[in-house]
């Protein structure tokens, strides 16, 4: 199809990620993450729940069908585990850790960011992906500065308490989708966007990743473009977030 | 029955230096507002301020009056960072115990039910640990054996709230979608002091919205503040939102150590009935 942008692809593949999820809460962080858990929701994972962002939980039609404050995402969703939550992330390692805390040395941060926020107890407790709008060496470096999401040697070293429901599942970023099944659970790439090259990826990580004999990140479905286009994102604010 | 009605003044003369405080709401959400301006006025220094941060934390920083933050983050919701928070920690000026977002409520609930401290899965495997090295695990008993993270009680001397009703009792009511942690800042502290958008009679505060509602019932509270826009300018819905041209000029500000005086003369050196004459007149010139 012509005419499809980049945003448009990745809105997809983070859609794909709740693919199967079943009637579990969706929980994107922020514009591309919430349009791809509602494209889903729209499509082929109906039975997803969603939050309005702050205490309702609402249905396709924005109808509210219950109550979710922060409370109750904290003493029971997440701990219950039937949650599949879509980070940010300032900072990835190959082996998943996430960084929203600091950047520097924690006592004295050269850059002080969010807190760890929810990232310890979701990355323990039930599935979790990332998105990064723009893939570059200073997310994807050698080694965090914070571990506030938790990766796959890192929960292997804490023990089984922290492996028994860890599943940190993908990263879709502007340049294609990549989850943990390279060797000790290493990232490696699923698929790269129409248009990007494993050259282009490899010189935007900071780590050695695997992009041999990867296939091309699907396009939108006809369908799928209707939904964004004229339904969910009129205006296009995803033009904005993913630039390239 | 006793008349818990006193000035945000009053309240806040109560601490001393050292304190831990609890500051209800959650990042730019009913913040008890007028409660910070109150504490940013009086002399005291050296707290330790526990909370599910935003501008309540930043303000603090600025002031000087935080030796240490307990918190999971520190936000302003619309907008992601408190620029005054960001300055205090690049600078070393406070100490942090950052807690994931789960464990800080467990934190609440331990010292509210007078345990040691509840276990969690939340925090095995991060940083949180490691930055925070007096934090032990807990085995189980059974036959699971698990290892979790035992999170300690957090006791608290003192907390402020801000509920959108309350009679001068101490029963107190949120009115809007969330209660956030409120009751369990509450439970968890020694002293606790609710500010409020109106303090109404009994009858009328149960009549004002569902039983569910009464967040606070008269044995959690010390004081009550009556103090109409005293969250300002977090949310306090359905009252009001949150004043995002206000937020927006407080971060432009907080930004610029150079301009950060001259905010301060105008919206932070009177009491609050100053405060809020201010910020009537800033909407105006916003809408001009």
């Amino acid at each position: 199809m012509s005419g499809v942008s980049r945003a448009e692809v990745v809105t997809v593949a983070v859609a794909e990620l709740f693919r199967d999820d079943g009637e579990i809460v969706a929980s994107p962080m922020g514009l591309v993450p919430s349009l791809g858990a509602r494209l889903a929701r729209a499509s082929f994972a109906p039975d997803l729940l969603l939050s309005d962002g702050q205490a309702y939980l609402v249905d396709a039609d924005g109808v509210i069908e219950g109550w979710q404050p922060f409370r109750r995402v904290l003493d029971t969703v997440v701990p219950h585990g039937r949650r599949h939550v879509v980070m940010g992330a300032n900072q990835i390692d190959r082996y998943g850790n996430q960084n929203i805390s600091a950047i520097g040395e924690h006592a004295r941060p050269t850059k002080q960011l969010l807190g760890v926020r929810g990232a310890p107890g979701n990355t323990v407790n039930h599935r979790t992906s990332y998105w990064v709008p723009r893939h570059s060496t200073r997310v994807f470096v050698e080694n965090v500065d914070v571990v506030a999401g938790v990766g796959h040697d890192n929960a292997a070293k804490a023990g089984p308490a922290a492996q028994r429901y860890h599943d940190v599942h993908r990263v879709v970023t502007d340049l294609g989708v990549f989850d943990f099944a390279g060797p000790d659970h290493a990232m490696r790439a699923v698929s790269l966007h129409p248009g990007v090259t494993a050259e282009d990826v490899v010189a935007a990580t900071g780590f050695d990743l695997d992009c041999t004999a990867v296939p091309d990140t699907r396009l939108p479905t006809d369908e799928e473009l209707r939904l964004l286009r004229d339904v969910l994102d009129p205006d296009g604010l995803r033009d904005r977030e993913v630039r390239r | 029955m006793a008349d818990k009605r006193t000035t945000v003044d009053d309240a806040v003369a109560e601490l001393r230096d050292g304190m831990t405080v609890g500051i209800g709401g959650w990042g730019s959400r009913r913040k008890p507002m007028a409660a910070v301006r109150a504490i940013l006025r009086s002399p005291v220094r050296d707290l330790t301020v526990v909370s599910y941060g935003g501008p309540d934390v930043g303000l603090l920083c600025a002031a000087g009056k935080v030796r240490r933050v307990v918190f999971g983050f520190v936000t302003l919701d619309s907008i992601p960072f408190d620029p005054h928070f960001g300055r205090a920690r690049e600078s070393g000026e406070v100490e942090v115990t950052e807690y994931d977002e789960g464990m800080f409520g467990l934190a609440l609930q331990a010292a509210a039910q007078r345990l040691p401290f509840l276990p969690t899965r939340a925090g095995l495997g991060s940083d949180v640990p490691r930055l925070s090295p007096e934090l032990r695990t807990v085995r189980s008993p059974y036959a699971d054996g698990e290892e979790l993270l035992a999170v300690p009680a957090m006791p608290l001397d003192v907390t402020f709230v801000h509920l959108n009703r309350a009679d001068g009792r101490g029963n107190a009511q949120y009115l809007g979608p969330d209660p956030y942690f409120d009751d369990l800042f509450c439970l968890a502290a020694r002293r606790r002091f609710v500010t409020a958008e109106r303090v109404v009679s009994t009858s009328e505060l149960s009549g004002s919205g569902p039983v569910q509602s009464l967040l606070l019932n008269r044995s959690m509270v010390d004081g009550v503040i009556e103090s109409p826009g005293g969250a300002h300018f977090t949310t306090a819905a359905p009252d009001y939102g949150r004043d995002e041209p206000f937020q927006k000029h407080y971060v432009d500000n907080a930004k610029d150590p150079e301009r950060w005086p001259a905010f301060v003369d105008r919206f932070l050196s009177g009491d609050e009935a100053a405060y809020q004459a201010e910020v009537r007149r800033f909407a105006r010139e916003v809408a001009a």
